[in-house]
């Protein structure tokens, strides 16, 4: 089985050369199903996904990240912490929120060790998401690194720090033991 | 409200099938519900499909299957609540008769998932929790949410995997007893022990397969199921709610808020005294999408003690003549999880435990005559509790 990503699209992309050589044969772009030989008509379409998603509301997280700081919206009104960061306060029905610099300490709730991955994530060794509860009383949840992955267990101690995700090198946060 | 009650059920066989398109696979289910039913397209009045799709190519399900079928123009809708569509769909057929704007409408389940590749599948399931916060930058993948509920479960209450084991043991026996399981083979606890990890501590043989599937039950109002049959599966009571979609902003993760939400629910409207839960039913069928949701609908449901929920399946409690039978059709993890069908695929089966036509070897004892369906959409994003009864609900 292909490991890596680009592996796994020069499979594709050999698949694909191999139904377009068999269209322009046979006319027609069926191929037969590898496991029980049944004609599947491949779709001569497709269809490329990248979501356009709007932040502007809580830029000031994104901001917060390309200075190694991480926020929280509160309500101050009854003291709400809102993370992941949101612009209203639905408690309130207000949209007065104000952004507070989380003190980044917490202790692991529960985590998993992600072995199958999503295509879009086939690049990245296996990954140990974690969902902390913070000393604020909220939780995150966020990959964990650490070196000795055997130790990580409920009930430990991490904090809560910013580093680029890697090789895209955007600005993430990470949970790492305290 | 008018009383309602299922009067046929129609059931494809789960499994890949790269022999059929989305409506084809419909169709075979609709077909085998309206001749049990006794009853034509011309009778259908309404028609709800529960399909989440994206792997297959369909964007209008409910439509293409109703030009299909021949069940146009009756009104239709397609809905969505994830894993549980297919109780969704239920719900909207169900309450169309309920309300008096029908006197017979149809609830089919169906999902293609072999028209995608099993990685694009596992993308696109993962990201059906919170897109932004928790797959975009964290990659999780459906059976990594569940992983971490088997990680709090078994790290608050000492249970070992090998408990988990015993549910997909459970459930590969009855598969393997029901001809539209998606797996006949049985398996043993060391057989889950030794298949390879998917999200720790979840292996291969603790997750529910990607499947083809369709299922359809057609429900009539009381003065029509009379006509219609002798033994009309009365659908008592339906509660539903809804869990946060980020799984961080739960309290904990040893139980699914939802599905105890509404289980609460339908057991004050149905009379049920939820400690002694068991008691009423004489089958459940639960959401084992993977083997640690099975354990948490047992204690969720009230059928057990909070953390001695792992111990029930192990001590053979959960299998017919235990203390209450679970997934005597395979369940999710071995009969397969067509999303969409799922749903629908319980409420057939529980139909017809309930009209005891089963084989014997997995045919529930039924005394009392009411039967519960545990559906999670999700990780507890949405949960839809139907209890079935044998007799009328009092009210009508």
């Amino acid at each position: 089985m292909a490991q890596t990503r680009e592996q796994i699209e020069q499979m594709v992309n050999q698949w694909l050369k191999y139904v377009e050589e068999l269209m322009k044969n046979e006319g027609l772009p069926i191929v037969p199903e590898e496991k029980t030989g049944d004609p599947l008509w491949v779709d001569v379409r497709e269809m490329r996904l990248k979501y356009l998603i709007p932040v502007k509301r809580i830029k000031k997280f994104f901001d917060g990240l390309c200075e190694g700081k991480i926020y929280a919206t509160r309500c101050p009104v009854k003291g709400i912490y809102y993370f992941p960061p949101q612009a209203d306060c639905p408690a309130c029905m207000d949209e007065n929120l104000e952004w507070v610099e989380v003190k980044g300490e917490g202790e692991i709730l529960t985590f998993t060790k992600i072995n199958v991955k999503p295509l879009s994530f086939v690049h990245y060794p296996d990954y140990i998401v974690a969902i902390a509860r913070m000393s604020e009383g909220f939780n995150v949840l966020c990959w964990l690194s650490t070196d000795k992955p055997d130790e990580v267990k409920p009930g430990m101690k991490v904090k809560l720090v910013v580093k680029r995700r890697e090789p895209e090198g955007f600005f993430s946060y990470y949970l790492e033991p305290a | 409200m008018v009383n309602a009650a299922i009067v046929g059920v129609g059931h494809t066989k789960f499994g890949r099938a790269t022999d059929k398109q989305l409506q084809e696979l419909a169709w075979e289910a609709i077909k085998e519900a309206l001749q049990d039913a006794g009853i034509t397209q011309r009778d259908v009045q309404f028609v709800a499909v529960g399909n989440t799709g994206r792997w297959s190519s369909d964007p209008l399900p409910a439509v293409v299957i109703s030009e299909y079928s021949d069940l146009c123009p009756a009104g239709s809708i397609r809905v969505e609540a994830a894993c549980a569509s297919g109780s969704a769909a239920v719900r909207a057929a169900y309450q169309t008769v309920a309300s008096g704007q029908a006197d017979i409408a149809l609830a089919v389940g169906v999902e293609k998932m072999s028209e995608s590749t099993n990685l694009q599948v596992v993308e696109m399931i993962g990201r059906a929790g919170n897109f932004f916060w928790e797959f975009e930058q964290f990659g999780l993948t459906f059976p990594g949410y569940y992983a971490m509920y088997a990680t709090a479960y078994l790290h608050r209450y000492g249970a070992k995997e090998e408990d988990l084991a015993a549910i997909a043991v459970k459930n590969h026996y009855y598969a393997d007893l029901n001809p539209h399981a998606h797996f006949h083979k049985r398996i043993t606890i060391d057989d889950v022990m030794k298949s390879r990890y998917v999200a720790w501590p979840l292996k291969l043989f603790d997750c529910s397969p990607q499947t083809d599937g369709a299922a359809a039950v057609v429900i009539a109002s009381e003065k029509i199921a009379r006509k219609l049959t002798d033994t009309p599966v009365w659908i008592r009571t339906q509660a539903v709610a809804t869990g946060t979609s980020n799984l961080s902003k739960r309290s904990n993760f040893l139980s699914l808020d939802s599905a105890v939400k509404a289980a609460e629910e339908a057991y004050k409207r149905a009379g049920v005294e939820r400690d002694k839960a068991y008691k009423y039913f004489d089958v459940a069928e639960v959401h084992d999408c993977f083997t640690i949701a099975e354990i948490l609908a047992y204690e969720d449901l009230g059928f057990v003690e909070r953390g001695q929920g792992y111990a029930l399946a192990r001590e053979g409690e959960t299998y017919k003549g235990g203390r209450i039978p679970v997934n005597l059709d395979g369940g999710l993890k071995a009969k397969g999880h067509p999303i969409g069908a799922t749903g629908v695929s319980m409420a057939a089966e529980l139909t017809k435990q309930l009209r005891q036509q089963n084989p014997p070897e997995r045919q529930a004892d039924i005394k009392r005559g009411w039967a519960i369906a545990h559906n999670i959409g999700g990780t507890g994003h949405y949960a839809y509790i139907t209890i079935y009864t044998l007799d009328k609900p009092p009210t009508g």
